[in-house]
């Protein structure tokens, strides 16, 4: 464990489906703070890989580190949960369709995971619900259930549960893919006021404009690949590779 | 049509009908037990287990119920089971409604988006934890009404018991019969006392439903 430097450290991860190999020995290091964005068609791995971080689509081979320790460790049973719970606790997860748990008010989404994992209070549960939910926008509507809150309101709300756990590393899967366009810039501030805290974020995104922004380094995958990656301003304004330059032309004409 | 004959007998109906109810509830409790059971092994993630339980569901729905409760009562003494007609009623019937009521179980559960386990999991949360969290609060919502369904074919099945001499409405319709000569009004009666019972146990059934529904 020694040789362990990087805060998140991807090691050649492979992963297949049955016969169709999915990534494609990515290697991948994420310093503490750094924020990563990772773009690439529908189709080339980046939920598979974010997901592999966690060990929600453990991967097939290569090997995932975080803070020093091995996420995909080979256990029992009973030892791999225990450990994956653990290791879990230490990332929150953004997803494209929110995930709320629809029979909880947007506090008790909140509230549920610190009050059965860290054996946090109702009070204290509450105070905390209070804190994160006033951060991301949502304090007003701390009593709201899901099907009462607009798609950015939920994913604000998603994020505030995420945080609640205190992760020190936060992993967006296209946060705003599912939003009306008129939504996506409340949840982009959530995530921006994030970076300024210094969180460590790797975000899967197709807006080149908001990766260009908030991201340190940004990553283009295709087809299981990482094919190119560098600071925003070298990869959006000079890319070096024709498929990172096709990607970005088609992207921008679908834009429009 | 015999109205005087029907309200003279009507006392013995309705305490025949008491016993219908008693053999539907704990019929139903033992199919639910059953059926929480048989889903949960369906769902296991040992391979035994769900071979059992999915072994469990193809034999008792793929056989008659009046066969499994004969071969109960009366094969059951010859493999040393020795039960009163009531008990073999009771077991017998809530066996077979739990193969059914597995399936609604586990149709219900599975029917929660697998996001909602995926967003439990990530944040920490154990696969039990997230399943009595997370998923059955939701497939609860989601089992209401058809376990209502499996409850509406569960009461009617335990007409099936006259056949071993359970003393319930459909026996008791047979007996007078035999005494009166009057089949149309003896299972008239009964009919009418069954759709009581059906009809009382639906709107129970919807009240739970709309109770359970988020907000
Ligand atoms: N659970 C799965 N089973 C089979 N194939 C999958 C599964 N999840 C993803 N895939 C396939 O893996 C490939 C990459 O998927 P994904 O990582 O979701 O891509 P992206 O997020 O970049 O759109 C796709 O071809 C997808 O169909
Ligand atoms: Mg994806």
């Amino acid at each position: 464990m020694t040789e362990q430097t990087h805060f998140v450290d991807i090691r050649h991860a492979q992963k297949s489906f049955g016969s169709l190999e999915v990534l494609k020995d990515i290697s991948l290091t994420v310093e503490r703070g750094q924020i990563v964005g990772i773009i690439g068609s529908s189709g080339s791995g980046k939920s598979t890989l974010l997901r592999a971080i966690n060990d929600l689509d453990p991967l097939t081979g290569g090997e995932v580190w975080l803070d020093g320790v091995q996420v995909n460790k080979t256990l029992p049973h009973r030892q791999y949960e225990k450990h994956i719970n653990a290791m879990r606790q230490q990332v929150g997860m953004v997803f494209q369709h929110f995930n709320l748990f629809p029979h909880m008010t947007a506090r008790q989404n909140v509230t549920m995971a610190p009050m059965m994992l860290k054996g946090l209070s109702q009070e204290a549960a509450d105070k905390l619900a209070e804190e994160q939910l006033d951060k991301v926008g949502m304090l007003e509507r701390i009593d709201y259930y899901p099907s009462q809150l607009s798609g950015g309101q939920k994913q604000r709300v998603a994020i505030a549960r995420a945080l609640a756990m205190e992760p020190k590393l936060m992993l967006f899967d296209e946060a705003t893919s599912a939003l009306d366009p008129e939504l996506v810039e409340e949840v982009n501030m959530v995530m921006k006021k994030l970076a300024e805290e210094h969180m460590t974020m790797i975000i899967v995104t197709h807006e080149m404009d908001f990766a260009a922004s908030v991201c340190d380094r940004v990553l283009f995958m295709d087809k299981g690949v990482v094919v190119e990656e560098g600071p925003p301003e070298v990869l959006f304004r000079n890319p070096s590779k024709d498929r990172t330059r096709e990607f970005l032309r088609k992207h921008l004409e679908g834009a429009k | 049509m015999d109205f005087e004959l029907m309200q003279k007998v009507f006392p013995f109906f309705l305490e025949a009908a008491w016993t219908t109810i008693l053999l539907s509830v704990l019929t139903a409790i033992l199919g639910l037990t059953c059926g929480t059971l048989g889903a949960a092994a369906r769902l296991s993630r040992f391979r035994s287990l769900r071979f059992i339980g999915a072994a469990y569901v193809s034999v008792f729905r793929g056989t008659p119920a009046l066969i499994q409760l004969f071969i109960l009562y009366f094969g059951g003494p010859q493999i040393g089971i020795q039960l009163d007609a009531f008990q073999a009623g009771v077991i017998g019937l809530g066996i077979n409604a739990g193969a059914y009521m597995t399936e609604t179980i586990r149709g219900a559960i599975i029917a929660v988006d697998s996001g909602q386990r995926e967003a439990a999991r990530t944040l920490g949360l154990s696969n039990w934890q997230a399943t009595y969290k997370v998923i059955l609060p939701q497939a609860a919502r989601l089992m209401v009404r058809p376990l209502g369904v499996n409850l509406n074919m569960l009461i009617k099945a335990t007409a099936l018991v006259a056949a071993i001499s359970v003393i319930e409405l459909t026996y008791t319709a047979q007996r007078y019969i035999g005494s009166t000569y009057k089949p149309f009004e003896m299972f008239l009666l009964a009919g009418i006392l069954y759709m009581i019972i059906l009809y009382a146990t639906g709107r129970a059934v919807a009240w739970v439903d709309r109770k359970v529904q988020i907000t």
